[in-house]
């Protein structure tokens, strides 16, 4: 190849490159800078750490969600699932103060137990589809059912509620934080890290994309294919467990109607960032953008009353549609 | 001499900065068949699109009749009786097959389709490809080979001038070639002109009047069929002088590294025993659906099966590609689009996929990755327009490679290769030779499961045959002969051929 084709074939490749990596990053500056023209408080300490510890419940159940859509899968229960794995949490400590006393033991006892939860949800999830091959959206459209009914059950209809002595104990968890900065916060950014790391530099990343792109392929290359997908559901539903505990401090409760549709804005946090929804190919820090643009549209139509906060979920799924369509690859003549 | 029905004129093809066609003329006649031949890459792909309509050329013209034309779609073009016959299907498998054959001209009667004269006329088309399956038929239950008559018995129904096929036989069996190119007969002598490609020479100098040989973009030769010899046009192919198409046959060692006991996959391969030595090259023949690919499946734990295969001399765990590869054993699909390559991945995931925790201790190590790419591209001299591309965009010949490069890695003793050379052009064939006998004689043992007898025949010391999923027989040295081949594979002697 001569220098000139070298050159026109990398402006080709750059021109593709920052259409296809960056155009989730530019919406969110867009946004941020569209929000602090119509609100001088947007960029307040206050909105912004608002705005942020709200995002991290479905930003770290989003970055489960980015792994198991990544390898092929998809998973409609996680709101269900979370507002399960709270109900239990709750009652399990309730049940437990006479025995232990309201005590930090008490609340690590009860974090346990959410990860704990959500990890069993997540594997029977996983079994499910991956040896008893059912499909995923069946498997989690049934679960999604389940868990809702049992919470509901479990409240009697009602609200769980933790023990008032207890909630003020754990309310720091939600509210307060490290230098400045709340809890969930730190979490989300944490599991973030970890995530993005995981799936670009590991074995298991690798391997969910290569599920997702073509199953058979992977299985020819001695990837353990169950194992490895069991293992998307069984990480999404610890990660649920794990966003439930920063979830329960901020209300002390849980019913019926706890976590409604979170499956729906992780998933579209997901798309928005980049991941393709018949798998093959997914990030993290995309997942995490996503959340940001969704939080941030809700953000701005609450502080700014140009729009009524009521068109919320409009706005939201012309943003999912738009991403898509911006971000398709334009097919290469071959 | 008729004059052409369809013609190409100084056409040129970029795409992007890059030339794939150089002024290529081109003609097809009425009642002739013209094969267009040339190695993977040669541009006959790109110029069979333009002829069919798919593609518009950058430079030249299309000649429909002798005046120029403009195909807007592939509509345009069928209308005119241009039809092409993809190498990849183009079926859409959950329909039936002849809602397949009518799919797009369908016929009404009122508001509803007529399903009884679709039928009728699907079943008379495919009669006259000797295929006998049901036109309501599900085409996913179909296979490969019939779906390649459907394609043709498809095409037949339009009534094409010109019918353009892209490798009919890749898939076929000897038989089911014969009664293609019977067919392809029946229509040259109908006046369709047809346009013929494939890598397999001896059909092109049975069926085809004229030859045009692609090499890198330019017509390096077209010659009346009668005029070439097969050895000719390989050399106008790869553009150099070939010599023998297969190094010598390294000799086996005593030590045998692999045995299979009484292996029975359900539904497929019923007790099969056999053994490889060290060294060896060993030949697998039979006709297709004979169960030798689900046995070697068996054997590497990608099929569940009864029985035990014992790699020096250790049973290994049944059901596990792991436990095989950890035992040094791997195989090398023959279907490396949808079971060897991830198309749209790079080159260097798809070279470490298999042997990803030699790269691995907690985090991937990228850069001993691209090491391992770079060393691969000499190796297996794998060329590649860059290093970021997708494997999907590799010619097939690359693919098979890289595919091979991928195996390697994962530094295996024992390689058992389906189908080594399918649709692979001849200058790559022979590296590919080359490399499994330097396997052999580097003291590892090869299987090779061909349905190119000439394949099995060239490479193998010894060659097993199979014949509805049971071992039919064995035979060894210079009693390897395509008659004693045929003879088990069909099943006509059972006898446990000339093995000690």
């Amino acid at each position: 190849m001569t220098e000139a084709t070298m050159n026109t074939q990398r402006k080709i490749n750059l021109r593709r490159f920052n259409f296809h990596v960056l155009g989730p990053l530019l919406a969110l500056i867009a946004l941020i800078i569209l929000g602090a023209l119509l609100n001088p408080n947007f960029l307040s300490y206050g909105n912004v750490t608002n705005v942020l510890a709200r995002s991290a419940f479905i930003g770290i159940i989003a970055i489960g969600m980015t792994f198991v859509i990544t390898a092929g899968g998809i998973d409609l229960s996680v709101g269900s699932m979370a507002a399960f794995v709270a109900g239990v949490m709750i009652m399990c400590m309730n049940a437990l103060i006479p025995a232990m006393g309201v005590g930090i033991p008490l609340i690590v006892v009860g974090m346990c137990i959410a990860l704990l939860t959500g990890f069993a949800a997540g594997m029977l999830n996983g079994v499910l589809i991956s040896k008893v091959k059912i499909e995923a959206f069946i498997v989690t459209l049934g679960s999604m059912g389940i868990y809702r009914s049992l919470v509901t059950w479990l409240a009697d209809g009602g609200t769980l509620s933790l023990n008032f002595d207890l909630r003020g104990l754990y309310r720091p968890v939600y509210y307060d934080g490290l230098l400045g900065i709340s809890w969930p916060i730190i979490v989300f950014a944490v599991v973030a890290i970890l995530g993005e790391l995981i799936m670009r530099h590991t074995a298991f990343g690798r391997h969910c994309a290569a599920i997702g792109a073509n199953e058979q392929v992977a299985r020819y290359s001695a990837v353990n294919v169950d194992r490895s997908r069991t293992a998307t559901y069984v990480l999404l539903g610890t990660l649920v467990g794990l966003a439930t505990i920063m979830y329960v401090p901020r209300l002390g409760s849980a019913s019926g109607s706890t976590g409604v549709l979170w499956e729906l804005e992780a998933i579209a946090a997901v798309i928005i960032g980049g991941t393709v929804l018949k798998g093959g190919y997914g990030r993290i820090w995309g997942t995490v953008v996503g959340v940001l643009i969704l939080s941030l549209i809700d953000n701005i139509l609450n502080l700014a009353s140009i729009v009524s906060p009521y068109l919320n979920g409009a706005i939201q799924g012309v943003v999912v549609i738009l991403a898509v369509v911006l971000q398709r690859e334009r097919k290469t003549a071959d | 001499m008729s004059d052409s029905v369809l013609a190409l004129r100084k056409i040129s093809q970029f795409f992007g900065p890059i030339q794939v066609l150089f002024d290529v003329d081109f003609d097809l006649r009425p009642g002739e068949v013209h094969a267009l031949i040339g190695e993977n890459g040669a541009g006959k792909s790109t110029m069979m699109k333009i002829l069919g309509g798919y593609l518009q050329p950058s430079e030249g013209d299309v000649l429909l009749e002798g005046k120029p034309v403009h195909f807007a779609s592939l509509r345009d073009a069928e209308a005119a009786g241009i039809i092409m016959i993809h190498q990849e299907f183009n079926l859409a498998l959950q329909l039936s097959v002849e809602e397949n054959i009518f799919l797009g001209r369908e016929k009404w009667r009122g508001l509803l389709l007529n399903h009884k004269a679709m039928q009728a006329e699907s079943r008379r088309l495919l009669e006259r490809l000797d295929c006998y399956i049901d036109p309501t038929e599900k085409v996913s239950n179909v296979s490969v080979p019939n779906r390649q008559m459907i394609e043709i018995a498809r095409a037949l129904g339009r009534d094409a001038r010109v019918l353009i096929m892209d490798e009919p036989t890749a898939v076929l069996t000897s038989r089911e070639t014969d009664i293609l190119l019977e067919q392809v007969d029946r229509l040259r002598a109908a006046g369709t002109a047809v346009l013929y490609t494939s890598h397999k020479l001896d059909e092109v100098s049975r069926i085809a009047d004229r030859v045009t040989v692609l090499r890198d973009g330019h017509k390096v030769l077209q010659a009346d069929a009668r005029d070439l010899t097969e050895h000719k046009m390989a050399e106008a192919m790869v553009g150099r002088e070939l010599s023998h198409l297969y190094p010598a046959k390294a000799e086996p060692q005593d030590e045998t590294v692999l045995e299979v006991r009484d292996l029975t996959v359900p539904g497929h391969v019923k007790h099969a025993s056999f053994s490889l030595k060290r060294g060896e090259v060993l030949g697998f023949a039979g006709l297709v659906g004979a169960g030798r690919t689900e046995l070697m499946e068996g054997i590497v734990g990608l099929r569940q099966g009864t029985g035990s295969v014992l790699v020096n001399g250790k049973p290994i765990k049944s059901g596990s590609v792991l436990a095989a590869r950890e035992a040094g054993l791997v195989y090398l699909t023959e279907d490396r689009k949808e079971k060897g390559l991830l198309l749209g991945k790079n080159l260097r995931e798809n070279l470490t996929l298999l042997a990803l925790d030699r790269f691995t201790r907690v985090a991937i190590d990228a850069r001993a990755e691209d090491e391992a790419l770079t060393r691969a591209f000499k190796e297996f001299d794998i060329r590649a327009g860059d290093r970021t591309m997708k494997a999907g965009n590799l010619s097939g010949g690359n693919q098979q490679k890289l595919l091979l490069a991928k195996t390697m890695l994962a530094e295996p003793d024992i390689v058992i290769i389906d189908e080594p050379t399918r649709g692979i052009d001849i200058g790559t064939k022979q590296q590919i030779y080359e490399f499994i006998s330097r396997l052999a004689a580097e003291g590892k043992s090869v299987i090779v499961i061909s349905s190119e007898m000439s394949e099995v025949i060239g490479l193998a010391s010894r060659v097993v045959v199979m014949a509805r999923g049971r071992i039919a027989g064995e035979i060894e040295g210079d009693n390897i002969t395509e008659d004693a081949i045929l003879r088990l594979a069909m099943g006509i002697s059972e006898r446990k051929a000339e093995v000690g």
